[in-house]
């Protein structure tokens, strides 16, 4: 380069010791990925030994010889395939609800003029303030008096509608362009057709975030579930995992399998969707 | 003229009518299960919920909040809370930084790590207690293997259950924590740093003279998040202790579920969640504050 060039030498030497840097750098990374995800590594080996395996000393990580069947009887007798099923119905209902809500609400504060606008505005962020742990009692005598006490309207009616959704797809809504909104309406587009060709299109991002963290609370709910269910009819998943783990020690590899049953629709939710899912979560931090 | 006017009225009572109609489903919502429950608890407080159910409330007026909210149980509850935030969220962020950090280079793989560093994103609380349960089990757990075994075992230990539990709910939001922290630092320009090594800034110096103040920001919110996240915490808790042993794990919203479905009392637990809103309602104040000061920061 310039000045005197580097003996071979010293550009030989800051070479080795550029690649054991490297070498470092990886080895702390692997080193921590491993203890990270050990705890799920040993939960997949452990749903797949007999009990016997699991409590033998030294524990066993690898399994030589799989055993699957703890899957179909956490499955089948351990009923988490009306656990999966309650968890994937109400979080269909929780997550379209919202995002539906959330855009009629939004466009209406971002393109509609109408009395009261700001004081409706703060309602909807007064509904941040209030954390749903506080609502409990009365959602309880509510929900029974509604005769939805142990049914998917119990579980997904009260969290249809959520102020920070429209919030932040209001934000969204506000980058439309104005011009846009002059060609639409020039071109006789009305308010739903805008809505739903020109607004939600263009928010779509903001939207996909909503849908993943949407799901993800809706999906991993557990007090509420626990409040409102009294029988395997209509407990979701989260609340399965507790029947499931108070069962005796010797079917524990059927807990673990239930453990990993659970996880799996959120591991693949979270390899697929990782951007949005960043997005929503970063997004949704701002809630609290 | 009258009749452009007239029409300009009607267009705007139209569109006043729409904007009603798209607000209506989230405003019934709104109303019925987060305005109405939440005003009622400051009514129901005032109403003692009799001991057999049939008999009717009786009205005791402010006597109530006075009993509940001086009664050491309650005061407990809250020390125990607040003792579990102190063990989760500092670790919690010094963890996910130090990750975030960690990720925060240019190599090949490098999406590889920072997946699996968010991976425990995909836990849930129930997910994350049933694996550690197990793992601290006394019989099956892998601790007493590692020599790790007290007695009496960890989650029925009143000196290390909610050390245990802090310890649990650390790494089930540690994807989340690193998520934030991992954002956070990327959000920082990197000529910064550039223009810190030219001039001669060593590494922790960089770390400590331009990260740690860009990114404070994000770490006084994480902070007060995670405040208001562990005033929330329940599902570890019923899965795993119980609010037990002596009840050293009895946190405030745990306190309420029992409140409310062992006992019955909703008068009482209504005290309880008007005390569970206004802490974190003085939480959200301090995070508007930081959010205020991040502006600032912006600027």
């Amino acid at each position: 380069m310039h000045g005197d060039a580097p003996s071979p030498r010293r550009t030989a030497s800051r070479n080795r010791r550029r690649v054991l840097l490297k070498v470092l750098r990886y080895l702390l990374l692997t080193f921590l990925a491993v203890v990270i995800v050990f705890p799920l590594y040993i939960t997949v080996v452990n749903s797949l030994l007999s009990p016997q395996q699991i409590a033998s000393r030294p524990p066993t990580f690898f399994p030589i010889h799989p055993q699957w069947g703890s899957y179909s009887t956490a499955w089948d007798a351990g009923h988490m395939s009306e656990y999966m099923l309650n968890s994937v119905i109400v979080t269909a209902i929780i997550t379209v609800g919202q995002v539906a809500t959330a855009i009629l609400a939004a466009y209406a504060f971002a393109f509609l003029e109408f009395p009261l606008k700001r004081a409706l505005f703060v309602l909807f962020l007064a509904t941040l303030m209030v954390p749903f742990e506080v609502t409990i009692i009365t959602n309880l005598t509510t929900i029974t008096n509604l005769g939805w006490y142990n049914s998917y309207q119990g579980l997904a009616v009260p969290f249809l509608a959520t102020g920070f959704g429209a919030f932040l797809l209001r934000q969204a809504f506000l980058q439309v362009p104005p011009d846009l909104k002059d060609a639409a309406s020039i071109d006789g587009y009305g308010h739903w057709r805008f809505m739903t060709r020109v607004a939600v299109p263009l928010a779509r991002p903001t939207v996909a975030a909503l849908s993943v963290f949407a799901f993800l609370g809706a999906w991993n709910q557990y007090l509420w579930p626990l409040l409102v269910t009294k029988d395997d009819r209509y407990r979701t998943v989260q609340i399965g995992l507790k029947q499931l783990s108070s069962t005796s020690l010797d079917q524990v590899n059927v807990t673990f399998a239930g453990v990993v049953i659970a996880a799996l629709p959120l591991v693949v939710l979270l390899l697929i969707f990782q951007k949005q899912l960043v997005r929503g979560l970063t997004a949704g931090a701002v809630k609290g | 003229m009258i009749f452009t006017r007239n029409a300009k009225a009607r267009r705007r009572l139209r569109e006043s009518g729409l904007a009603y109609l798209l607000l209506g489903p989230s405003l019934l919502i709104f109303a019925v299960f987060i305005f109405y429950p939440f005003l009622s608890n400051f009514y129901l407080g005032f109403f003692k919920t009799p001991p057999f159910p049939g008999l009717p409330n009786r009205f005791v007026g402010l006597s109530q909040y006075q009993e509940v909210l001086t009664s050491s149980t309650f005061l407990n509850s809250v020390r125990t809370t607040v003792a579990f935030a102190f063990l989760t969220v500092p670790l919690g962020i010094a963890l996910g930084l130090g990750l975030a950090v960690v990720a925060h280079q240019q190599l090949r793989g490098i999406a590889i790590y920072r997946t699996i560093f968010s991976s425990t994103v995909a836990t849930s609380v129930a997910v994350a207690s049933v694996i550690f349960g197990t793992l601290f089990n006394p019989v099956v757990g892998l601790l007493p293997w590692l020599g790790i075994n007290p007695q009496p075992p960890i989650l029925d230990n009143p000196d290390w259950a909610l050390i245990a539990v802090a310890l649990i709910t650390v790494w089930q939001t540690l994807g989340l924590t690193f998520i934030l922290m991992a954002s956070g630092l990327q959000a920082i320009p990197d000529e910064l740093h550039e223009a810190a090594r030219i001039d001669g800034a060593a590494a922790w110096s960089r770390f400590v003279r331009v990260t740690m103040p860009l990114l404070s920001p994000t770490i006084f919110f994480a902070v007060v998040i995670g405040g208001i996240f562990a005033f929330q915490t329940f599902g570890q808790i019923d899965l795993l202790t119980q609010g037990g042993p002596l009840d050293k794990t009895n946190v405030l919203t745990y306190y309420v579920f029992t409140t409310l479905r062992t006992e019955n009392n909703d008068g009482k637990a209504a005290v309880l969640a008007v005390a569970l809103f206004s802490i974190t309602l003085v939480l959200t104040v301090v995070q508007m504050k930081v959010l205020e000061r991040r502006v600032h920061y912006a600027r």
